[in-house]
């Protein structure tokens, strides 16, 4: 199966696929925040990769184990701290660094655990949040961003550029971008146009 | 499927307290087939008052086995693909040798001769059995509670034998609180004055203390919302109090049916012992610390704890989970939502069943 058929027809995540992409096949992966393991599995499956996933809500975990995957259940802002360091060649965060209470000290712990970090999220500076926000002056509601700000998960919003910013200040190395649109890639001014951006990292 | 115990015999037994027993019956049960290259055997432990009879309909009593909503054909543990064993542990009373068994030197029963065991001598006890079928490998090594202490002995006393290991319910070690419950069973069989030392064979056994024991039991089994909601303040065949020491609400009358049911069916000795060895069950002794422990296990884990279980809290699945972590190895966790505390593992068994297939198929693939 081709990644492109994975994204449409698995999983409909278009950051789903770069991450199939990045991760070589055999090594040794930790994706937080898993949700019920699917990217886990396939990676398992088409990659042989030796898959494990962090989650927190008890019937995703469920839903995971049962298919095979090893997942435990547990905060994320707590739990890379009993991993060894260098125990993964990944680390994954997909969609989810908008939503830790310390993200600075997952992406830290991420390297840390991991010899690389894959860091997927949605980019706040995209044109159509700030044209929701500046239209209605309330808190942006998008397809990227739906919830009303009171119910919303995202606790840390970020922009491409901010990103980069940070990446700089802690000294991480970018070894590679990537920015979607729906399932086209960006070119140009990602931080307006990219929808999600997904990262390679390394220390 | 009906299905008969079987007994092996071996010559001796070295024991954890220095002493050699000899010699000993093991009492063990199977189901399923096992295939040509002996890589589909599953251990199920049972817990503290379990036995061998896991599965299907006993041929001798007619009774269905302690963990027959998770074994057999199209259940967690498959036995149209598997092939399960259990066997009773060590110092028990249901066929393996205990301390109801013969003494062969006195041809009168071991009682309180009989020496204190161990989980460790429990699963060694088994792995002479293991040999004997000829399995070099375990595909899983499966049980609740007690059980799942010795699934956690399995995979780090015999690291190269097992592949997987599902520990539910349980603990690396017996808390101050797990060993107190314990000893206020054991004191009540002790205070009876029919266990008369431990010689009650061919008398009167200590049925009220080994009662009472029981009834301590099954409290801790159930939780503070399950006993609610199964019994409340629901009075037994009445409508007002009795004003006098019978039975007058549901729940005693419960406990005392399962405490008196219990006397038909167990020794009290075999309560003393095998209650100590769990207490004495700290998978760090002489090993140094939990991870130093775990160095030697190569198996992958699937640990169940449930939300309930306040006899076996969660927090010490996850202690159990955190030291796994850090030795790197492959590990699934989860608390399950349960309101049968304790006894979640034994009867609110539909999560638990698609945790178990999923993690045994994906285990069963990785050694084919």
């Amino acid at each position: 199966m081709k990644e492109q058929d994975f994204v449409s027809e698995q999983l409909g995540r278009s950051d789903y696929a770069i991450i199939g992409e990045i991760v070589e096949p055999g090594s040794k992966v930790l994706d937080l925040g898993c949700g019920e393991g699917e990217l886990l599995q396939w990676l398992a499956v088409k990659k042989g990769v030796d898959a494990r996933g962090v989650e927190i809500s008890g019937a995703k975990v469920q839903r995971a184990i049962a298919r095979g995957v090893s997942v435990f259940q547990c905060d994320m802002d707590e739990g890379l701290s009993d991993f060894p360091d260098g125990t993964f060649d990944y680390v994954i965060l997909s969609q989810t660094l908008q939503e830790t209470l310390r993200p600075r000290d997952v992406l830290r712990e991420m390297l840390r655990v991991g010899r690389r970090a894959i860091v997927a999220f949605p980019n706040f500076g995209h044109w159509r949040v700030r044209a929701s926000m500046l239209r209605r002056g309330r808190a942006p509601r998008t397809k990227l961003f739906p919830y009303e700000w009171y119910e919303s998960p995202n606790i840390h919003f970020l922009t491409v550029d901010d990103f980069e910013d940070l990446a700089a200040k802690d000294g991480l190395k970018i070894e590679r971008r990537y920015f979607l649109s729906g399932e086209r890639k960006v070119t140009v001014l990602p931080n307006l146009f990219a929808e999600v951006a997904v990262y390679l990292v390394t220390r | 499927m009906i299905v008969e115990a079987d007994t092996i015999g071996f010559n001796s037994i070295s024991l954890d307290n220095g002493a050699t027993l000899a010699p000993i019956e093991v009492a063990y049960e199977t189901y399923g087939e096992l295939n040509a290259a002996k890589s589909n055997a599953i251990l199920v432990l049972h817990a503290f008052s379990g036995d061998a009879h896991a599965a299907g309909i006993s041929h001798e009593t007619g009774k269905p086995g302690w963990w027959d909503n998770m074994i057999g054909p199209g259940k967690a543990f498959d036995t149209n693909k598997y092939f399960v064993i259990c066997t009773n542990v060590l110092g028990g009373c249901r066929g393996t040798t205990g301390p109801a068994s013969i003494d062969p030197k006195t041809g009168c029963p071991y009682a309180m001769s009989f020496p204190v065991i161990t989980v460790g001598d429990m699963v060694r006890a088994q792995k002479m059995l293991i040999d004997s079928l000829g399995i070099e490998r375990l595909l899983a090594v499966s049980g609740g509670s007690m059980g799942g202490m010795q699934a956690l002995e399995w995979a780090v006393a015999f690291p190269d034998s097992v592949v997987a290991a599902i520990p539910i319910a349980t603990t690396t070690r017996h808390s101050a609180q797990q060993i107190a419950f314990n000893e206020v069973g054991r004191q009540a069989i002790m205070a009876d004055p029919d266990w008369n030392e431990g010689n009650y064979y061919g008398k009167n056994p200590p049925a009220r203390g080994l009662a009472v024991a029981r009834m301590v039991g099954h409290i801790t089994y159930m939780s503070d919302d399950s006993m609610r909601e199964k019994f409340g303040r629901r009075l037994r065949d009445k409508e007002t109090f009795s004003f006098g020491f019978d039975v007058d609400f549901e729940v005693e009358s419960y406990l005392r049916y399962r405490g008196s049911q219990f006397v038909g069916r167990f020794d009290a000795n075999s309560y003393l012992y095998i209650t100590k060895a769990m207490d004495y069950f700290d998978l760090t002794s002489g090993r140094g610390t939990l991870n130093a422990a775990l160095e030697r296990t190569r198996a992958r884990f699937l640990v169940i704890s449930f939300s309930s279980d306040w006899l076996y809290p969660s927090y010490q699945s996850q202690e159990m989970v955190r030291a796994l972590r850090s030795r790197n190895c492959d590990v699934a966790y989860v608390e399950l939502q349960s309101n049968y505390g304790h006894d979640s593992f034994l009867v609110d068994v539909a999560e638990q069943t698609n945790l178990v297939r999923g993690f045994l198929a994906s285990t069963f693939e990785k050694v084919r």
